[in-house]
């Protein structure tokens, strides 16, 4: 299939890739740019492994085609914390337990951050609903709720406090 | 300070949630072939004819295999996990091995087999020409249900299997016949487990690398030696030249606790072509092609006096194997083993049967037989207690094993061959602290109220015990490398269980250090010459024990070999922070590092007259049997009486895993396990039409558990009884929290509507299930 040239704008920089404009966003993501972090659990849509947010609003990479990215800014898990500076939701998922094996993780964080941002104080009855679009087979939530409840506390806190 | 015990934080988190972790279809190795399969759309059908003609002219194509193309070289898969040990000679157990083909020969067994693999340069192009690959079938009659496909006539699945019942057995303690013949109660009902399906989020997957001989197998697998030594015995090469590895893993849950097709094919592929090949399952895939589970029907029969105490339980059942179950009598006879819970019921009869069909293979899922087994078991309590018009916590509670009789022999051996014997106690104790915390009594109270108010709530009480920490043995290494660093290896194989984590607070401990400072690796066959697995809530168990046996060996090694070094007596010195101090003078040691350095080979070792050189102990853990776990669950429900939907309020668990070494990760364990228990019980379903299609291929149509499903959940952990049965004091936990939902919840919907008296028998409990429940009961 010919291929065409794909310029997106991921994690703050401009990114361009030739690909088939058949390839999903999540394929290019991983397949192109070497981003692994965004997970493929059902590649219809359903479970949110997947999640990545597109100009800051969460969205199915696996439902989406990467030309349809261009002229957006693609923030994948890669873009929001790295090991040696993790964003304070993936410290507060670390510190609560709120993943097991990890795979739904990265989209449950990026889901988590869309709530936060909206919801500065979450509250926990909302939350189980705001959330419900990324499946957890491990956790049984009840840790990922306490592990956003916790994110909001150290994304409070002034920056100075935080490390 | 002592780790054991501490809400330790997971050292393995890092990578995890800041997407840098590695999963098979993380991988990026150069070269790397991808493979799709094409797969039969038929429950049973002969294999006419194959045209591969017009795939391997499309784009990106590099090979395409089909059954006949490998028959002289990939052998099938026969997998007969599951010898009868000496011991469980009284259950008369029967099984026939599972044949499982690498690619269908001439035959396909359910929708879903493989029967062709493509092999392109991505995995956009191996699609493109599966679709292109052209198969004619002959469709044959399809054994579909399993009560059926046991009788003559039926379509026979495999030609070694007679009468399609691949496994059989029986258990007889007491009389249950005479005590059903003269009982003052008695009551018959058929309960069904419905099939379901572990659906981890991150499917099965497998990359093969080969470098000269040797074969690099990484792949999303609970058994990593297995899968070795079934890829080398499948392709006919030497074991070690196959090392098999599992990366970062998506969750299992039973589902990979098997060797599949698929791991073999593609590390044959990247044998024969040299080039690293990946298969990475689709989510469709794993729906049809993946193990089932659960699928057992009941007939069960109760005896029981005036008062509730049951006398006697006859039950037959029937668990529908799929097209060749490789762990036949798994699930099957823990449904026995487990059956009678925390109940003294003197007299016990079960008859099983494992019938395959013309479906995906059914494997044992989280709880494995348990489930299955508690649903049954709390139902019949619970419909002694309808007929007698008593309360059921009532019946339970007079059924309960009381401490003086513990520790109590059920009569029957364990499938390890050993007496079912609790190493457990204080069952009342635990069912009266549910009662409190579930806060039965005022529920009693204002039942009747809230119902005039239109409110329908109910609370329902299960209970379970849980065998843990399964043989046959597990392997754990501790050594000091020359960094003077504690390394340890095992044969677990960590895929979201905190294992790093737990066994580094262990070996902390042993060795006066962090759990940061401890490297551990495990899951990876070149690590060890024999390892198992992790699955059926064992690792803590046995590789815990085979860790902490190592520790202590290797400590005693590097004490000895520091007092060599120091001219001191071993028993004048400890370890601690790294080193080998002398007992009172801290400051007079020698660091890890020195110690390694004394005990390599060569002229400058230093070592005891006698011993050989090197600071590493192995140790390989045989369990004495299983150590029981138990626990009580209750759940309280609201039911909509028009509609059928059933509201989870909240969930309450007590439960003893014995010595808990880290809190927050058994919590965690706990809260998964009773959301699995949650979806098996209200939303779980795979559906089989009756001509073999499955039904449920998508998240869409299989509904799992959302967040907004979740209910309250309160956990306690109870100050019971830890084993003797290992050197820790440990009991597994990873399966506790799916088994005890379907009957309590079941019931508590009961309780609800308990004017109606109705039956709730059959999972999961959909809104149409409970409507016609309500609709039979004239409600």
């Amino acid at each position: 299939m010919k291929e065409v040239d794909v310029r997106l704008t991921v994690n703050g920089r401009e990114c361009t890739a030739r690909c088939e404009p058949r390839t999903t966003l999540a394929d290019f993501l991983r397949g192109h740019l070497g981003l692994t972090g965004t997970h493929l659990g059902c590649e219809h849509g359903v479970c949110g492994a997947c999640t990545v947010l597109l100009d800051g609003a969460t969205a199915r990479s696996c439902l989406m085609l990467a030309v349809q990215g261009q002229g957006h800014e693609v923030t994948t898990i890669e873009g929001l914390g790295t090991p040696e500076n993790p964003h304070p939701l993936m410290r507060a998922f670390s510190e609560m337990h709120g993943l097991q094996c990890g795979f739904c993780t990265p989209g449950f964080i990026l889901s988590a951050h869309e709530y936060l941002r909206e919801n500065p104080r979450p509250d926990r009855q909302a939350m189980r609903k705001d959330l419900s679009g990324n499946i957890c087979r491990c956790t049984g939530y009840v840790k990922i709720f306490a592990a956003v409840e916790r994110a909001a506390e150290l994304m409070a806190e002034p920056e100075a406090a935080r490390s | 300070m002592t780790w054991v015990g501490q809400r330790v934080a997971r050292k393995e988190d890092l990578p995890l949630v800041t997407g840098t972790g590695t999963y098979v279809p993380d991988f990026n190795l150069p070269g790397t072939l991808e493979v799709a399969f094409v797969r039969s759309p038929l429950a049973h059908a002969r294999i006419l004819s194959i045209d591969t003609a017009e795939a391997l002219s499309a784009e990106g194509v590099v090979a395409i295999y089909t059954g006949p193309d490998i028959r002289d070289q990939v052998h099938a898969l026969v997998l007969d996990q599951e010898a009868a040990p000496p011991g469980l000679e009284t259950a008369a157990p029967e099984i026939y091995p599972a044949t499982i083909e690498i690619l269908a020969d001439a035959e396909v067994r359910h929708v879903g087999q493989a029967v062709a693999a493509v092999v392109a340069d991505s995995r956009y192009h191996a699609e493109d020409a599966a679709e292109l690959v052209r198969i004619d079938y002959d469709e044959l009659r399809a054994a579909l249900d399993p009560e059926q496909a046991r009788l003559p006539g039926a379509p026979i699945v495999f030609d070694n299997v007679p009468n399609n019942v691949q496994a059989r057995y029986r258990i007889r303690v007491g009389d249950a016949d005479a005590a059903l013949d003269g009982a003052e109660h008695r009551l018959a009902m058929k309960i069904r487990s419905q099939r379901v399906m572990a659906a981890p989020m991150e499917t099965r997957g497998v990359l093969a690398s080969t470098v000269g001989e040797e074969t690099t197998v990484w792949s999303s697998t609970q058994i990593p030696w297995a899968v070795r030594n079934s890829i080398a015995g499948a392709i006919g090469v030497p074991q070690r030249q196959i090392r098999v590895k599992i990366p970062h893993m998506g969750g299992g849950f039973g589902q990979k606790v098997n060797v599949y097709p698929e791991e073999v094919l593609v590390t044959y592929i990247s044998r024969a072509l040299h080039r690293p090949v990946r298969w990475v399952e689709d989510r469709v895939e794993n729906m049809i092609a993946s193990g089932h589970a659960r699928d057992q029907l009941h007939n069960v029969e109760a005896a029981f006096d005036g008062e509730g105490h049951i006398t006697a339980i006859r039950d037959r059942f029937v668990l529908d194997s799929g097209v060749a179950c490789p762990y036949p009598l798994s699930s099957a006879y823990n449904v026995a083993s487990h059956f009678r819970s925390m109940y003294r019921i003197a007299n016990f009869s079960i008859d099983a049967e494992c019938v395959l069909t013309h479906k995906m293979f059914n494997l044992p899922y989280r709880g494995a037989g348990r489930p299955e087994a508690a649903f049954v078991m709390d139902r019949v309590i619970n419909a002694v207690a309808q007929e007698l018009s008593l309360d059921p916590a009532e019946v339970i509670m007079r059924n309960l094993i009381a401490d003086e009789e513990q520790p109590y022999r059920m009569g029957m051996p364990y499938r390890d061959g050993h007496e079912v014997v609790y190493d457990a106690s204080g069952f009342p104790a635990a069912f009266e602290r549910l009662l409190e915390l579930i806060g039965y009594a005022e529920h009693r109270r204002t039942q009747t109220q809230l119902r005039a108010q239109g409110i329908h709530r109910g609370i329902g009480l299960g209970t379970y015990v849980e065998g843990t920490g399964v043989g046959p043995f597990e392997s754990g290494q501790v050594h000091v490398d020359a960094q003077g660093h504690v390394v340890v290896y095992s044969g677990c194989a960590p895929h979201g269980q905190g294992l790093d984590t737990t066994m580094s607070q262990v070996v902390a401990d042993a060795f006066g250090i962090t759990p940061e400072e401890v490297v551990f690796r495990a899951g990876d066959t070149a690590l060890l010459p024999y390892g198992v697995g992790t699955f059926a809530s064992r690792s803590v168990v046995t590789a815990g024990a085979a860790i902490i046996e190592s520790s202590n060996r290797l400590l005693k090694r590097i004490k000895a070999i520091a007092g060599e070094m120091l001219e001191m007596a071993p028993e004048d010195l400890e370890v601690g922070a790294g080193r080998v101090r002398v007992r009172g003078v801290p400051s007079r040691g020698v660091s890890f590092k020195e110690v390694y350095r004394a005990a390599s080979p060569g002229p400058g070792a230093r070592l005891p007259e006698g011993m050989d050189p090197g600071t590493a102990e192995r140790f390989y853990w045989v369990p004495p049997t299983v150590t029981w776990g138990f626990g009580v669950v209750g759940a309280v429900v609201d039911v909509d009486p028009e509609t059928g939907v059933v509201d989870v309020r909240k969930v309450v668990m007590l439960h003893d895993c014995g010595r808990v070494i880290n809190p927050l990760i058994v919590e965690g364990q706990i809260e998964g396990g009773l959301v699995q228990g949650i979806g098996a019980t209200l939303y779980e379903h795979v559906i089989y039409d009756e001509s073999g299609q499955p039904r449920a291929t998508t998240f869409l149509d299989y509904l799992l558990p959302t967040s907004a499903e979740v209910p309250e959940i309160i956990q306690e952990h109870l100050v019971g009884t830890p084993s003797d049965r290992n050197p820790l004091g440990v009991k597994g936990v990873g399966e506790s929290g799916p088994i005890s939902p379907p009957a309590a919840i079941a019931n508590a919907v009961i309780d609800a509507l308990s004017p109606l008296k109705i039956q709730l028998n059959e999972l999961p409990l959909s809104p149409a299930t409970v409507a016609a429940a309500i609709w039979r009961a004239g409600g």
